[in-house]
């Protein structure tokens, strides 16, 4: 999948072809569009990126070429022409066929694309039966092997839960190619997984695909991601493409209004942009939201140090070994900043934001808030402690509970805390939504009714009730869609400069630490590997590890053009 | 795993201590003489009576009493009834019906329950969904004993195609109508769960995965869907198998069966109280070990349950 589209010698015939295809989904409200209009063509050998935010009709597109829709969805119009062969209403045996043999699927999540309950070699080998394939166990272990499994014939007798996000999704590739599919549709096949095995993934399934010769349809949310790796891309909105073209002419001249706000937004590229900027001599703060790095220098809220949690694993015969998720661990926020804690998942990194919110004990080590060790307080002094340190937490689906209301929620912790009178409070309330720019008129609502950014609002807005200092976000931003992101990260910083919160921001996402933080501390297998400003780590990576992490930003190898940056 | 199975036989102890200990204190402290259910209407002799009271140790208070009795479980001897029967041979003589019974019951429930369940769920909201869920419904319904009257009266006595009755014997085709009777409301919850179970998975990821490799429609049910449904259905089941072993009281008085529960319910109604606390006892060893059996088949079903 280099960017060497330039020799096509015999007569190009599309390998996939979806012409004005319209999807509906029948819903008990009646017929609903999913998709309207989509046009695409992807030629043998090419890769081909769709982009756009969850419900945009990108991976309906991509599944109803080989007849995958949910069973409430059809193709309402349009017609789907693989290799020549109009399959748009092709029998049920004759895309049983073509599944698998000719075109193969890398689904998304790899947590919930393999059967628990069956052995993953075993799941290999109905691929390679299914398809007429010699199925012998050397020959399961030989397509492991090749999507990059180490020791593959023993891995075989091994269940999913075995395996790692990482391991599990080469898996899936090797299901996915192991009949030598001539067009791969990959759905966005590792955003579920740290970004170095990511890139590792990604630059695997390069190469395969091209020594194989595979097209590739890829489903993507991350722009840069598309950019890098695809030939074409075509941005998808509301079930429509909205526009269509080479790689990096989108993104240096995006003509639709959508698009647009994409390239501005997608946090690969504009970290990308940062760097750019800075080697014409811009000063990075000028990018990036307002935040006050200057005065704080000695004003420090949070020092942890030499934090460490160790915990007991089970072993059989009642026996147990020591596991050390931190390892003495050492970092500080000054007042009125922003500190990233970085890692991949395993690192320790939500252990540290347990222990500093006082959720979880330490082993050994001090956190001390405003110079008090909070390892020592008392019942009451934590119940004190817990007013001024709030969390937002990851998955804005979880965390707020379904069975109260929007009001009832923000007001919840004044009530705990016996803050006011309840008229008070409602005031309170009204003035917070005000804060995260939701209308007041939404406190009668439930979580179901809102969507992921609205939900993740409310999740600050509670957060900041009680007026805490410290506000801890743990993964706040890494469920949303990038241009939901992108808002929620300006709140953040808007609401820093008003009340002059220090945040302690635990993510894998490096792009977002570049936009948000002021300091960023890398923390590798429970340890932590290199620390200092955001600048300093960036542009002067010390460690390896931290070297890998920023090289594997999607987007990062891309060259963009002076005029993007 | 071996280490686990030998914890939960050790567990069987400290439940078998706590359930004989209540049910002995509950017949103990049933109102009135208990030889007075031996010696009948007319009565006995004073001395009749000190020698019954010796014989079943009723001189002795409660605790000698329980320790005793306690002593014979261990040295497998349950004693006798009040009839002077050994209740060991009694339970061995009514075990084997009831067992029967408990087995072709849970075979039928199983059976039509998951196929039922299988096509409704596929079909969700078609005719056969629907009318299985109605029909589902009544049979839950319904109270087990106009259910076994009804068909008894269909069945066995109108129809004629088996024996109202099951005798001494208890044939196969006897037990054959009660086994249905006492499967049916099994088999409504068994057909509800493995539908639920199927519309759940049948959606799963995992199983469009399985779709997208190019696996008939066929095969990606009955490996991908069917099997991840049967778990729940399976612990449903195995514990239903525990109680069927019971005795169904009603299901075997309707149809004359001569198995565990029909004696149970003599006993409790001539105050047998070492009868009662014996078969009780058994009966709660026997769920123990349905229990058991399920988790262990839980885990062979579902590879990502280990115990240790």
């Amino acid at each position: 999948m280099s960017h060497s589209t330039g020799h096509q010698t015999a007569t190009p015939q599309p390998l996939l072809e979806l012409r004005d295809l319209a999807i509906t989904f029948s819903t008990s409200n009646g017929d609903v569009p999913a998709v309207r209009n989509a046009h695409l063509t992807v030629m043998p050998g090419e890769t081909v990126a769709i982009v756009g935010e969850s419900g945009s009709g990108k991976s309906t597109t991509a599944l109803a070429a080989i007849g995958l829709l949910p069973a409430n969805g059809r193709v309402s119009n349009g017609s789907i022409i693989f290799d020549g062969e109009d399959i748009t209403h092709a029998s049920e045996k004759r895309i049983v066929e073509l599944r698998g043999s000719s075109i193969g699927m890398v689904p998304q999540d790899p947590m919930s694309n393999l059967n628990p309950v069956w052995k993953i070699g075993f799941q290999v080998r109905e691929t390679l039966k299914a398809n007429g394939l010699p199925s012998g166990p050397q020959d399961v272990a030989k397509v492991l092997a090749e999507a990059g499994l180490p020791d593959a014939a023993s891995r075989a007798n091994q269940y999913p839960h075995e395996f790692s996000g990482g391991m599990r999704q080469r898996a899936l590739i090797a299901i996915g190619l192991s009949c030598r599919p001539r067009l791969l549709i990959a759905d966005e096949p590792t955003s579920a997984l740290d970004v170095t095995v990511q890139r590792q993934i990604l630059d695997h399934l390069d190469t395969m695909t091209e020594e194989l010769g595979t097209a590739v349809l890829l489903i993507t949310h991350d722009l840069g991601l598309a950019a890098e790796r695809a030939h074409k891309v075509i941005v998808m909105y509301k079930g429509q493409v909205v526009e269509a073209g080479p790689a990096l002419k989108l993104l240096t001249n995006p003509r639709h209004p959508y698009t647009q706000k994409l390239v501005a937004s997608a946090p690969s590229i504009a970290s990308r942009r940062i760097e750019s900027a800075k080697k014409a001599g811009v000063r990075t703060q000028d990018l990036l939201a307002p935040s006050v790095t200057a005065t704080a220098a000695l004003d420090r809220v949070i020092e942890v140090e030499d934090l460490t949690k160790v915990f007991k694993i089970r072993g059989s015969w009642g026996t147990s070994t020591d596991f050390t998720a931190v390892d003495k661990v050492s970092f500080s926020i000054a007042r009125g900043t922003t500190t990233a804690v970085v890692g991949e998942s395993g690192s320790g990194k939500s252990t540290v934001a347990k222990m500093v919110l006082g959720l979880e004990g330490a082993t050994s080590g001090s956190i001390r808030f405003d110079g008090v060790d909070i390892t020592t307080l008392g019942r009451k002094e934590m119940f004190d402690f817990r007013r001024r340190v709030q969390p937002i937490f990851q998955d804005p689906y979880g965390s707020l509970d379904p069975m109260y209301n929007i009001y009832r929620t923000i007001e919840e912790p004044l009530r705990v805390h016996g803050v006011g009178t309840a008229k008070m409070r409602e005031k309170k309330v009204r003035e917070l939504l005000d804060q995260v720019a939701l209308p007041s008129a939404m406190m009668q609502r439930f979580p179901n009714e809102l969507s992921g950014g609205q939900r993740q609002r409310v999740a600050i807005a509670r957060a900041l009730a009680l007026d805490p200092e410290v506000v801890i976000c743990d993964e706040a931003v890494s469920a949303l869609d990038v241009l939901v992101q992108a808002q929620i990260l300006n709140l953040l910083a808007d609401l820093q400069s008003e009340l002059g919160l220090s945040y302690l921001f635990i993510t894998h996402d490096l792009a977002v630490v570049r936009q948000i933080a002021d300091h960023v501390a890398v923390m590798e297998k429970g340890k932590l590997v290199e620390q200092g400003t955001t600048d300093q780590v960036f542009d002067n990576p010390t460690t390896a590890y931290t070297q890998a992490l920023l090289a594997a930003i999607p987007g990062a190898a891309l060259e963009l053009p002076p005029e993007v940056a | 795993m071996v280490w686990y199975i030998v914890r939960r036989f050790l567990q069987l102890i400290p439940v078998f201590l706590g359930a004989t200990l209540l049910v002995y204190f509950l017949v103990f402290s049933l109102p009135g003489d208990a030889t007075a259910a031996i010696c009948g209407e007319r009565g006995c002799t004073p001395a009749v009576v000190a020698g019954l009271r010796e014989q079943y140790n009723l001189d002795q208070p409660f605790w000698i009493q329980y320790l005793l009795y306690l002593k014979g479980v261990l040295t497998f001897d349950l004693g006798t009834n009040f009839s002077g029967r050994p209740i060991a041979t009694i339970i061995a003589e009514v075990f084997p019906t009831t067992a029967k019974l408990a087995i072709m019951a849970l075979v039928i429930e199983a059976v039509f329950g998951i196929v039922f369940g299988l096509i409704a769920g596929l079909r969700k909201g078609k005719i056969f969904d629907s009318s299985v869920l109605v029909l589902s419904l009544i049979v839950i319904a319904v109270p087990i004993f106009v259910l076994g009257f009804l068909m008894q009266f269909l069945i066995g006595v109108k129809l004629q195609w088996t024996n109202p009755t099951v005798s001494g014997d208890a044939t196969f085709t006897e037990l054959l109508l009660p086994a249905v009777v006492l499967g049916l409301v099994s088999f409504a919850y068994v057909l509800r769960l493995t539908r639920t179970s199927i519309i759940e998975n049948v959606n799963a990821d995992y199983v469009r995965t399985a779709t997208a490799k190019g696996l008939s429609r066929r095969r990606v049910v009955v490996v991908h869907v069917l099997r991840n449904s049967l778990i729940p259905v399976v612990t449903f089941l195995g514990a239903d198998l525990g109680a069927l072993m019971g005795g169904a009281i009603v299901t075997e008085g309707i149809f004359n069966v001569n198995g565990v529960g029909n004696t149970l319910y003599r006993a409790v109604l001539n105050g047998d109280g070492p009868m009662v606390v014996s078969i009780v006892t058994f009966l709660i060893l026997i769920f123990c070990l349905a229990n058991l059996l399920v988790d262990l088949l839980y885990a062979w079903l579902d590879p990502r349950i280990r115990y240790a």
